[in-house]
């Protein structure tokens, strides 16, 4: 077996918060110190697991969001209505405290610099974490590969990483925002549902060849993987990282 | 894509962690033949279903059951007889 595939059983590590960050009312960046850490790939997640002092876990995946930096790592958690995990992420955690987190953990919703083909990210909400974590990875490596980023998200205030996603897109990424249910005064197309013309008018065409990796919740995910294999895009280059609302 | 029950089910790849914990191999991108359908792909790409005791994968083809893994104090149960084989990478990571 070859050194490269072996990675051992994974474990629980115990982290610390090093930061907070808000991003936006509902959603904030936490970065954590992870003694022991391997490093990752962007697209990769960890596990997170809370105890309560009666013992009762719970475990919930979360997206890094941050290039491989040492032992430090960062994911963004949306508060989701009724969550018992997000909402103590999203809303009491501070620095200083622990969480135990195992990973980095998956091999297909990856982006890797050695990819040469042009790439197309779609997110649908908090499904842009992944994504970014792609962006800046691409960056970080000084790969030339072409990217394009489709975001869609309720309204312009609900924009995770904005000023960070302004000032790529001043830098030369193709970013295209798809408002669901409010957009900025002035905006070319009415508040919906991406469809079909917005997705070609606003991704690589499917003679590009790209890799498609769209994250979202799962009605969204469905949606646009549907659209993009109807366009033409081949089944097996639309990856897919579905979320659920816990 | 379809799913069994509505919107419940998950990307193979959310089932990443608790897979690890029994393999040494990162499994969702090993590529897993049905022995349903004979569809093949990634196990991240297979359909997950978490929201019970274990976690169930099925094939995004034609639904059937790929793999069963169930834990219990102490005890974990893998089942794995709706796939034909798993095909890991092995070579070395050029970088």
């Amino acid at each position: 077996m070859a050194r490269a595939a072996v990675l051992g059983r994974l474990t629980w590590r115990v982290a610390t918060v090093a930061a907070v960050r808000d991003e936006t009312s509902t959603a904030r960046t936490l970065v954590l110190d992870v003694p022991g850490w391997p490093g990752h790939d962007a697209g990769q997640h960890v596990d997170v697991r809370l105890t309560a002092p009666d013992g009762y876990t719970a475990v919930r995946s979360y997206s890094i969001a941050s290039v491989a930096d040492g032992e430090r790592i960062e994911i963004t958690v949306e508060q989701v209505m009724d969550g018992e995990v997000s909402s103590y992420l999203a809303g009491v955690a501070s620095v200083g405290d622990p969480l135990e987190v195992r990973g980095p953990i998956g091999g297909w919703f990856v982006w890797r610099a050695a990819q040469t083909e042009p790439v197309q990210l779609v997110a649908g909400g908090s499904g842009v974490v992944p994504l970014m974590a792609m962006v800046r990875a691409r960056s970080a490596a000084g790969s030339g590969v072409p990217f394009r980023l489709l975001y869609s998200t309720r309204r312009p205030e609900s924009v995770i990483y904005r000023d960070e996603l302004q000032g790529r897109a001043s830098d030369g990424l193709p970013l295209e925002y798809a408002y669901t249910r409010a957009a900025p005064d002035g905006w070319p197309r009415p508040p919906g549902r991406l469809d079909a013309s917005l997705l070609a008018a606003a991704t690589f065409p499917p003679a590009d060849r790209p890799t498609c990796y769209v994250c979202g919740p799962t009605p969204f995910v469905e949606t646009v993987a549907d659209l993009l294999i109807a366009a033409g895009h081949d089944a097996g280059r639309v990856r897919t990282e579905r979320f659920g609302g816990q | 894509m379809t799913t069994l029950d509505g919107n419940t089910a998950l990307d193979g790849n959310a089932a990443g962690g608790d897979l690890r914990t029994v393999f040494a191999l990162d499994v969702t991108a090993a590529t897993g033949q049905c022995a349903g359908c004979g569809n093949t792909g990634p196990l991240g790409s297979a359909q997950l279903y978490n929201r019970a005791p274990g976690l169930i994968l099925r094939c995004p083809r034609c639904d059937a059951v790929l793999v069963r893994l169930v834990a219990a104090p102490g005890r974990t149960w893998l089942d794995v007889r709706g796939l034909t084989y798993l095909q890991f990478a092995t070579e070395e990571d050029p970088g």
